[in-house]
């Protein structure tokens, strides 16, 4: 899976991990896809609790290394 | 580590630059706005590049000007010729004890910039005037009335409706607001509502039937509220509804208001057409009529 824009979030912590990939998710046109880049481990649940609660498919969460990708499409 | 990572992830669009040009305090300052699906990115950035006059660094101008300047509004114009009086704080807070005695405009500029660096304030330390207003109008996106007596609120009504500017008036006597949102020949206008000023003397001033502080504390923070909507676009305005306050029952009520088609402000052949028809030294009648 492709994405078509990254943010790296990494140092950010909770709320502005959520706050960011919020702001970097509406630069984007619906059906597009983010990848988060963060190294926040409660933001892990967070973030991607917060998108499905606004409507957005979260793709997947990996960890790679000692951070975390996730991807989302914006509804 | 990092390097690695890097690695991992070349060649893809990467951004280490905030979401539509944020800086990391703007980020942190708005956050719980930015978080609201009405506000987002965009409507902080209509915010920041809005400008809003507010007449009268008063009761309602006070809480006004200050969610104005902590939402992040590009820039807030106070137009005051007052200076701080003592008897002003119970109600006016935006003025403090040390700066009785400054004019409003200044002590209102200091305090927002207190409170927000962002914010360009522009001050006019002068009286809203049929000479002056339709200069001092010029360039704003939106209006408050903060003002306190009914000839500065029949005039910023005709300069408005004359220039198609939207404003939201209000006004506070003892435990009593009222509000309504004027959106010039969208909805009703203030004349629509109250064809002239009643005679003076027949409807007595703060100053001599007194205030609760809050009341117009409550007032103003719905102008700025209905300031910032129309600015980023959001919800319903108190167009063509007027929100009555009583603060003694604790009750909000509304009623509707209609466009009057002979109104002569906004009616289908308003005769103001320009200020210099009105006479703002008794009632705001018009000569014409």
């Amino acid at each position: 899976m492709k994405a078509d824009r990254s943010i790296d979030i990494r140092g950010e912590v909770c709320p502005y991990t959520f706050v960011k990939s919020k702001l970097a998710l509406e630069e984007l046109e619906s059906g597009q896809v983010l990848e988060i880049i963060l190294d926040h481990d409660p933001a892990v649940e967070n973030v991607p609790r917060s998108m499905e609660a606004d409507g957005h498919k979260v793709l997947s969460v990996k960890k790679v290394g000692k951070d975390w990708k996730i991807l989302v499409r914006k509804a | 580590m990092r390097k690695s990572f890097e690695a991992r992830f070349l060649g893809q669009k990467r951004s280490t630059k905030n979401p539509f040009d944020l800086s990391q305090d703007q980020i942190v300052r708005y956050s719980r706005q930015l978080i609201l699906k009405e506000v987002g990115g965009k409507g902080q950035k209509k915010l920041m590049s809005s400008k809003v006059l507010i007449v009268g660094a008063g009761g309602l101008g006070s809480p006004a000007a200050l969610y104005l300047a902590a939402a992040g509004v590009g820039r807030i114009g106070i137009v005051d010729s007052d200076k701080v009086d003592l008897s002003n704080l119970q109600r006016q807070i935006i003025h403090s004890t040390r700066t009785i005695g400054r004019p409003k405009a200044v002590s209102a500029k200091d305090a927002i910039q207190a409170l927000n660096p962002e914010v360009d304030v522009v001050t006019f330390e002068e009286r809203l005037e049929p000479e002056n207003a339709l200069d001092l109008l010029k360039g704003w996106d939106f209006v408050i009335d903060g003002s306190d007596n009914f000839r500065t609120k029949f005039l910023i009504n005709d300069a408005c409706v004359i220039k198609g500017l939207p404003f939201s008036h209000a006004g506070v006597l003892r435990f009593i607001g009222m509000t309504t949102t004027v959106i010039p020949r969208q909805g009703p206008c203030y004349r629509c509502l109250i064809r002239e000023a009643p005679p003076p003397g027949a409807v007595p001033t703060c100053q001599e039937a007194g205030v609760l502080g809050t009341v117009p504390g409550v007032m103003g923070a719905i102008q700025a509220t209905e300031a910032i909507k129309f600015i980023i676009g959001a919800g319903n305005l108190l167009v063509g509804r007027v929100l009555y306050f009583d603060a003694l029952s604790m009750r909000f009520d509304q009623f509707e208001l209609r466009r009057n088609p002979k109104c002569p402000s906004c009616g289908d052949r308003p005769v103001i057409k320009d200020l210099s028809q009105v006479d703002y030294g008794n009632v705001c009648r018009v000569k014409a009529e």
